[in-house]
């Protein structure tokens, strides 16, 4: 997040970050050190505006004289703390949360998976064709946004969106236990008998491409999704006074999905229904 | 807060079972009826603050409708949700979290039968055959396979609940197909179950310390329990001062029984010193470890134990609430400490004034729900704080930042109940009980092919041979798995191991929760340790990568080898290691990090494919 700090100055902390002296303000995280470092620590759960659940634990790293890895993405730098970040142990059991991951969830539209995999020579198959997945199909309940669960890696992102830590809307919620467990409103009931608002801010956060846009995904299933023809534009949203950031995804002339940046100090990735969605007026040309 | 509603209304019956615990409803907007006194304005709610420091209350509401109904219906979810002010969503989360609860129909009565490994070794397959084949569909009872019920000493075991007001429980063990039927289809008419004292085998003793006063006192009097010593300790814990009782239990060398053996008296300390207020004490009674069962025992032969004993934690540790999180499918214990509570509050033990000391204590009783995972210590506090039973990560710890975010002390019931001996005899004597590194007595769960399964408690020191005797194990000894599911096998040869933390560390293996579980050569290897991963697989919460997908590509795997063995299984056991490591190395909590050990065991010390 790279809203303008304000408050007390932080003391800073010093460890050692792979051998080489970090100093980061106290409260960083060990990713937070990496990254500025340069060093790439690969994340799925960990989102630029929210608070990680720290569930999917690639981003695991070795601490010295801790039992078990730690997640960079959570655990906040110690003085003296001595970080190992691509040690065989920390490496192995990214690769094996990989497998695991791709081996049960459809990442295809998931943007690093696929270096990933290839990086830590991950072998999904090798649980053989027997291995459970999710095998969910998408629900196309309203004419907004689609929920394509087959490829949910439970990170929680959504769900702490649309609660406390942004919308307060509080739609949605993880469901059933173990490998069992999904994103539901209540009941499992379709979005539209839910509390949704239809904010989007979910959308916002997936990592994974399992919450998409309907536009985005109507365009993927008749494979005229094309980002490399797509601009981007980042405007002011028409509509209420607050001044929201909108990013317009423009694909042959036609807004196709609208974003907004994380990076902006008011509404951090943020939008409402209209802002996120009321876009077609601007398309018409009759 | 935009709480949204559906249009789903609950039946007069969960309405009466949601207000039973919460007492009526004081406007429409909480769900009341409109010509109600006083209900007739739509807009007033309790909300803000007030309502959502309520949310505790959801578990609870929970089992409310639940025991009346027999499962959770969309209309009594949202009335429970309007009355407490929490999103459906989340509601329907936590509800769907938990084996007990159901939020499809179902019938009242469910049979659970435990097909766990104690109950298995004892013939639970021909039992769950049976008894599935007499009670089908359109027999008013839906018969579920269990993990442990934590009745291995009776096994194999059933349990029986059928919802109605009051909730009835029966419970058979050891079970026949007919017992069985009976406890499902009359609760009210099944036999008694026999004394707790018929789990410990050494019961009237005198050289016991821990168990001295099961099968001696009557566990519902406590003019009984006074009368055989109890609140001795509690007196002498208000002589000494808080300071000075936590100096006794340090000095004790007394350390956690729940199977992490962390020093209580630095717990207490750490807890002690936090300048944040309140300070909660929490009791760990969620015994789910299969193969556990002392807590359970000690619960229901002598709760003032229990009782007294939280009430010294407390007072040492500067709390003056404590909460006893009891497993859900212990009644009889649940029933025991109910009373004991009430009797202790009745009596001035518990309330505002303790022993006239000018401390105020109390307990409350929280009810698991059937989720394995809730005894992780912090995935207990998000349970009674009504969330989704998730672990939370560590750091900040419980003595910082626990339960509703305040310095928490947390221990199990054994662990507690060993602090009155410490207070009555003094931390020097009872140091010199034990060994210098594990001190004390300790209560061994014996079960599974020995003539006399049991609650035992040896001083630490005493090898797993000696209480393997004494128990009466049987002939052709083929594996002991020390400390449950979680713990890991030994061999025939290893019986002279020492029971203690030290002993086993070296031996490479662990004490666990005291779990000692003997296999004949009757049972195949093979078949126990998928019975271990089905447990992990069903009991892992799901929040983290490691635990969730890598419980059950294990279970896969060992499904693959059941039949198999040396170079047909060996692509498998290399995979089961690769996964085993990532799920120690990176899983958030104890269940996952330790879901691959008896396995692990299993093949390197037992030769389980060779």
């Amino acid at each position: 997040m790279t809203a303008i700090p304000l408050g007390v100055p932080r003391r800073l902390v010093e460890f050692t970050i792979d051998g080489e002296k970090a100093r980061v303000p106290e409260g960083a995280t060990i990713l937070d050190a990496c990254r500025a470092a340069g060093k790439d620590v690969p994340t799925l759960c960990h989102g630029d505006t929210l608070t990680p659940k720290n569930a999917c634990r690639l981003c695991v790293v070795e601490v010295e004289g801790a039992r078990t890895l730690v997640p960079a993405c959570s655990r906040k730098a110690e003085p003296g703390m001595e970080v190992h970040t691509d040690t065989e142990r920390a490496r192995h059991s990214r690769r094996i949360v990989l497998e695991l991951l791709a081996s049960s969830v459809d990442l295809s539209t998931t943007p690093e998976a696929a270096g990933w995999i290839k990086e830590y020579e991950a072998k999904p198959d090798r649980f053989g064709p027997e291995a459970a997945r999710l095998n969910e199909e998408p629900r196309v309940d309203n004419a907004l946004y689609v929920r394509d669960y087959d490829k949910c890696v439970l990170c929680y992102k959504c769900v702490d969106a649309c609660g406390d830590q942004w919308q307060n809307t509080f739609a949605i919620s993880v469901a059933g236990r173990g490998f069992d467990a999904r994103i539901a409103v209540e009941h499992d009931a379709a979005l539209t008998d839910s509390a949704c608002v239809y904010c989007g801010n979910c959308v916002e956060v997936c990592p994974t491409g399992a919450l998409s846009f309907k536009s985005e995904f109507d365009m993927r299933a008749a494979g005229t999704w094309d980002e490399s023809a797509q601009t981007e534009t980042t405007t002011v949203c028409a509509y209420c006074g607050v001044g929201c950031n909108l990013t317009l995804h423009v694909q042959d002339n036609e807004i196709v999905k609208v974003t907004s940046p994380h990076d902006n100090p008011v509404t951090h990735g943020n939008l409402c229904i209209k802002g996120r969605f009321g876009y077609q007026h601007v398309q018409n040309r009759g | 807060m935009d709480l949204h509603f559906g249009d789903s209304k609950p039946t007069d019956e969960e309405r009466a079972a949601v207000d039973a615990l919460l007492g009526p409803a004081e406007s429409s907007w909480e769900g009341a009826d409109r010509d109600a006194a006083g209900a007739d304005d739509l807009r007033w709610a309790r909300g803000g603050r007030e309502a959502r420091d309520r949310r505790d209350l959801l578990l609870p509401g929970l089992h409310a409708i639940n025991d009346r109904v027999g499962w959770i219906s969309e209309g009594a979810l949202d009335y429970l949700c309007r009355r407490l002010t929490v999103p459906p969503a989340e509601a329907y989360g936590v509800a769907t979290f938990y084996a007990m609860f159901a939020v499809r129909p179902r019938p009242a009565t469910v049979l659970h039968v435990c097909t766990d490994l104690a109950c298995t070794a004892a013939g639970a397959s021909a039992l769950c055959a049976g008894v599935e084949s007499r009670l089908g569909p359109g027999s008013g009872v839906q018969v579920e396979r269990s993990p442990c019920l934590g009745l291995c000493e009776r096994a194999p075991a059933a349990l029986a609940f059928r919802a109605g007001d009051p909730v009835r429980t029966a419970v058979s063990a050891p079970a026949t197909v007919a017992e069985a039927v009976l406890a499902a289809t009359a609760p009210d008419s099944a036999p008694e179950e026999p004394p707790a004292a018929l789990a410990v085998p050494q019961a009237g003793d005198p050289s016991l310390i821990l168990l001295r006063r099961v099968g001696v006192v009557d566990p519902t009097s406590l003019d009984d329990y006074r009368a055989h010593g109890g609140y001795t300790a509690l007196r002498r814990a208000f002589e000494l001062g808080p300071a000075d009782v936590i100096r006794e239990v340090t000095d004790s060398g007394l350390v956690g029984r729940g199977g992490a053996a962390f020093p209580t008296g630095r717990k207490w300390q750490a807890t002690a010193a936090q300048p944040d207020h309140p300070h909660y004490l929490v009791c760990n009674a969620d015994e789910s470890e299969p193969g556990t069962f002392k807590d359970r025992v000690i619960m229901e032969g002598d709760p003032y134990a229990l009782v007294e004993a939280m009430t010294i934690a407390a007072f040492a540790t500067g709390a003056h609430r404590g909460h006893l999180y009891l497993r859900g499918e212990y009644p009889r214990a649940l029933r025991r400490l109910e009373h004991a509570v009430a009797q202790a509050r009745a009596r001035g033990l518990l309330g505002d004034d303790v022993l006239g000391q000018g401390y105020a204590f109390d307990i409350e009783i929280r009810r698991g729900a059937g989720a394995y995972i809730c005894g992780e210590e912090t995935a207990l506090f998000n349970s009674i704080e009504g969330y989704r039973g998730e672990p939370r990560s560590k750091p900040p710890f419980p003595v910082e930042k626990g339960l509703f975010g305040k310095p928490t002390v947390e221990n199990n019931v054994e662990t507690l109940v060993n602090v009155l001996p410490i207070l009555t005899m003094g931390a020097p004597a009872y140091a010199a009980i034990g060994t210098p590194k594990s001190t004390g007595p300790k209560l061994f769960c014996v079960s599974g092919s020995v003539a006399r399964p049991g609650i035992y408690e040896l001083p630490f020191g005493a090898t797993l041979g000696e209480l393997l005797a004494r128990a009466g194990v049987r002939e052709r000894l083929r594996a002991v798995l020390l400390g449950g599911a979680a713990g890991g096998f030994v061999r025939p040869d290893e019986l002279d191991i020492p029971l203690t933390f030290e002993g086993t560390r070296e031996a490479g293996t662990t004490l666990g929760s005291g779990v000692v579980m003997a296999f004949d050569d009757t049972v195949p290897l093979p078949r126990l340790l998928l019975r271990i991963a089905e447990f992990f697989r069903d009991e892992s919460c799901g929040q983290c990568v490691p635990c969730r997908v890598g419980t059950v590509r294990q279970e896969e795997a060992l499904h693959r080898i059941v039949e198999r063995t040396g170079a047909a299984a060996a692509d498998d056991i290399a995979l089961l290691r690769e996964v085993g490591r990532a799920m120690r190395d990176a899983s958030i909590c104890g269940l996952g990090q330790t879901a691959w050990n008896a396995v692990e065991s299993a093949i390197d010390r037992l030769g389980a494919y060779e």
